[in-house]
């Protein structure tokens, strides 16, 4: 048992997981060596259509066996249809012991629960949340699950860690020869972002569409070039889950306070200027953070270069408005976002390794400015917690949260001193997401909380009248004095989740929870 | 200050413990109407225990107790007012002047029991009636204790026998005698709520028009007010540096021995200069004199 760079104890060897490698510091490993790739391939003229009758002859073509990783995207978010349908269809054909390796996982798939049941499924690799998360806590899979990031996902691929067997592709439009479309279609989801990696390594790439359209479909996210077969279904997944409608700013007083702090940290920092980048994602609090900045930027007369990551109407917005000038869209959340990308050639269509991989020739989250993040918990040493609740129970993907935090230049975590009772600043983290060294600022109802190894930024906020800063010291005492003392955790010993650093080193691991 | 008086339910722990932070002037614990009579002891209670060691910022702190016709008002003020924290109570339903007397007699004497000095707390009186709109100036001097009156909003429209509308035609009326009354007493004339929660420019309106009108500032009901009233009751840089040049250039012609003064083109005579003072109040750049 060894201790990693943050002082968590990281066994040797994990069992299902195997040999690990403690973190070492966010920049600290460098990787040597070649990248790994999937299968070559040979199709000549002899095959002008890839299409095959329904899903279980795909997967019967893809050679999908007993034992095998297949993987999918999360686009379609909650209005998913396809990884059901796959998953249904190998129990069907009496596929079983399968390693699922999803980009992220919704509530809707909590059917899956079954297939881990029944032994269809019997790895995870990729965030579990609600019913499976609780599942998986409390020792529902004998196989650790790994929580990766969305840079560290791609990495893993691309450097071997993972090899995939067999990505099913859901497809918004696609025609006969594998050309992929994510903006067309009633199941439009505009970016294809998290797919690209898949379709590039995996062995064998299945496109399931249900707007197959006359050859060749265009505009192109992923090209023929990777697809191997095609096969159309009535209905890849309920648009209602899959984008929402406009995106709209919170009203909540308490977010809007937060939102506001945040946005005065941002306008306090030299990195409010002209060409400054920033990510904000969809959630309450950060929406509200770029509605305060909007202000603030036409108030001070200052154009932004790009926005990045998760794209909302509310960015679209910006982008209309010369307010940035461009968006590089690994996910399009809501209806104007999906519109944007199909229309707008500023609006760019990126992938989670061109987002997010920190063992390429340079990420996209390394040009950012500014990215406002939540956590369910951080610690006096600034390290965030995003994969489990304060109770132990694997519950929130990574996200780009270690990716985006390693890259920008101002990485703010904005969120309540407390949620219901439970406090989000500690001593300790249960579990460590993302460590302290790239966290910035801490930003709640109280006040503005700046990592002390920036006193570049505290000049910078002190210089400012009216800031309200708070010391971590202060704000920890707050939430102990709110909240009461809490429990620790009861866990078994035995490890259920591995977390991992965006560059494969191990940062944590979470351990199956005690029954009460 | 008094831009902005922001309500907070006596029985949400949740609003109690975080009013202070939105950055009102002044913070209202409510006893009333906001708890239902059932939860009238639990508020109480709870209110008691806030201001005994919560945390109110740099807020005014007030409680709005029951009415002087209920059972539970002088429970009210004897679970309140001991604490120092507690700056004033707002009294609801006040008629006339010999409503501010009963309250008056009852704070001095809880005062006295305490060793607080007689005549600590203030009180805001809220008329919400014909009768008490009628009686504004003698509510309002009955007591060196009254700080400030307020118009009802539902209750007086109510008793108008009309009902609310979005232009506030029916209030116009009672507004305007309440600024004279208020005035005329020398306390505070302090607007009714803006209920319309979601509608901020409906909000920016009549906060604009009452600001015309004289008050010295609005009760809020919800903390997403609070930005849109102090930005209209705060000065613009532009009144802002006007009111500098005046007071600079009063202060210059009094050195001199000088009464009146002319500030880009205008005659500057002391009401001038004192509206100057008190927009440079508001500006947080001079001290309340």
């Amino acid at each position: 048992m060894a201790k990693n760079a943050l002082g968590r104890e990281i066994p040797d060897f994990i069992e299902g997981y195997g040999k690990t490698k403690p973190f070492q510091g966010a920049f600290a490993l460098k990787p040597e060596g070649y990248r790994a790739g999937g299968k070559i391939r040979c199709v000549n003229s002899t095959c002008t259509d890839k299409r095959v009758s329904d899903i279980k002859a795909a997967i019967a073509a893809s050679g999908l066996k007993s034992g095998m990783t297949v993987s999918f995207h999360h686009h379609l978010r909650n209005g998913d249809y396809v990884v059901n349908m796959v998953i249904d269809a190998c129990a069907e054909m009496g596929i079983k012991n399968l390693t699922l390796f999803p980009t992220a996982l919704f509530g809707v798939h909590k059917k899956l629960i079954e297939h881990i049941k029944n032994g269809v499924i019997t790895r995870i690799m990729g965030s579990v949340n609600g019913p499976i998360g609780q599942l998986v806590s409390e020792g529902g899979m004998d196989v650790p699950v790994v929580l990766r990031s969305h840079g560290g996902r791609p990495r893993a691929v691309a450097s071997g860690d993972v090899h995939i067997d067999v990505a099913f592709i859901a497809a918004p439009t696609a025609d006969k020869y594998g050309n992929i479309c994510g903006t067309q279609g009633q199941s439009a989801c505009g970016s294809l972002g998290y797919a690209f990696t898949d379709a590039q390594y995996a062995d064998c790439v299945v496109a399931v569409t249900d707007n197959l359209q006359p050859y060749p479909v265009a505009p192109v996210s992923i090209s023929q070039v990777y697809a191997d077969i095609v096969v159309e279904v009535p209905s890849i997944g309920d648009p209602a889950g899959i984008v929402s409608g406009t995106t709209k700013v919170t009203r909540d007083p308490l977010r809007l306070l937060i939102a506001k702090y945040a946005s005065e940290l941002i306008e306090a920092s030299p990195y409010f200027k002209d060409g400054i980048s920033f990510q904000t994602g969809a959630g309450g609090i950060p929406l509200a953070v770029t509605a305060f900045m909007k202000e603030a930027m036409i108030k001070k007369g200052i154009k932004g270069s790009f926005g990045l990551g998760g794209i909302t109407g509310y960015f679209v917005e910006l982008l209309k408005e010369g307010l940035v000038e461009r968006l590089m869209d690994v996910q399009s959340f809501d209806l104007e976002a999906v519109r944007s990308i199909g229309e707008n050639p500023k609006h760019i269509e990126i992938s989670a390794d061109w987002y997010a991989n920190p063992w390429n020739s340079g990420a996209a989250v390394n040009m950012l400015d500014v990215v406002i993040l939540g956590a369910t918990e951080v610690d006096v040493n600034f390290n965030a917690n995003v994969n489990t609740e304060a109770d132990g129970a694997l519950l929130h993907g990574t996200g780009g949260h270690q990716d985006t935090a390693a890259g920008a230049k101002l990485t703010i975590i904005a969120q309540p001193l407390l949620r219901g009772r439970i406090p989000c600043v500690t001593d300790n983290v249960y579990s460590v997401t993302t460590p302290g060294e790239v966290v910035d600022a801490i930003v709640t109802e109280y006040g503005i909380t700046i990592n002390p190894k920036r006193k570049d930024l505290l000049d910078a906020c002190s210089a400012v009248k009216g800031l309200p800063l708070v010391s971590m010291d202060e704000l920890v005492s707050r939430a102990h004095k709110m909240s009461g003392p809490t429990d620790p955790v009861a866990t078994e010993d035995r490890i259920i989740g591995v977390v991992e650093w965006r560059d494969g080193t191990v940062i944590d691991v979470v351990r199956q929870l005690k029954t009460k | 200050m008094r831009r902005t008086m922001l309500y907070l339910p006596g029985n949400n722990p949740n609003m109690l413990t975080r009013g202070y932070l939105f950055g009102p002037d002044g913070l209202i614990l409510d006893l009333e109407d906001a708890v239902a009579m059932a939860e009238k002891d639990t508020a109480r209670i709870l209110v008691q225990h806030f201001l005994k060691q919560g945390e109110f910022g740099k807020c005014e702190v007030t409680v709005r107790i029951n009415g002087v016709d209920t059972e539970y008002w002088k429970d009210d003020l004897a679970a309140v007012v001991p604490f120092p924290v507690l700056q004033g109570v707002r009294a609801p339903k006040v008629d006339d002047a010999n409503t501010v007397k009963i309250i008056d007699e009852e704070l001095s004497m809880i005062e006295d029991k305490h060793g607080i000095p007689v005549g600590r707390t203030k009180i805001f009186c809220l008329l919400e009636t014909a009768k008490g709109i009628w009686n504004a100036y003698d509510i309002a001097s009955a007591s060196p204790r009254v700080a400030a009156i307020i118009p009802g909003g539902e209750d007086l429209t109510a008793d108008l026998k009309t009902s609310r509308s979005s232009e506030g035609t029916e209030l116009d009326w009672a507004r305007r005698m309440l600024v004279f009354a208020a005035r005329a007493a020398g306390v505070d004339p302090i607007d009714t709520v803006f209920p319309r929660v979601t509608d901020d420019a409906g909000l920016r309106k009549e906060t604009e028009f009452i600001k015309q009108l004289g008050f010295e500032g609005k009760s809020v009901i919800h903390p997403n007010q609070i930005p849109i009233i102090h930005d209209v009751f705060n000065p613009t840089e532009k009144e802002i540096e006007k009111a500098l040049k005046i007071v600079a250039a009063a202060k210059e012609a009094a050195e001199r021995g000088q009464g009146a003064v002319s500030v880009d083109g205008r005659m500057v005579d002391i009401p001038v200069v004192k509206r100057a003072e008190h927009t440079l109040v508001k500006a947080g750049l001079l001290e309340v004199k």
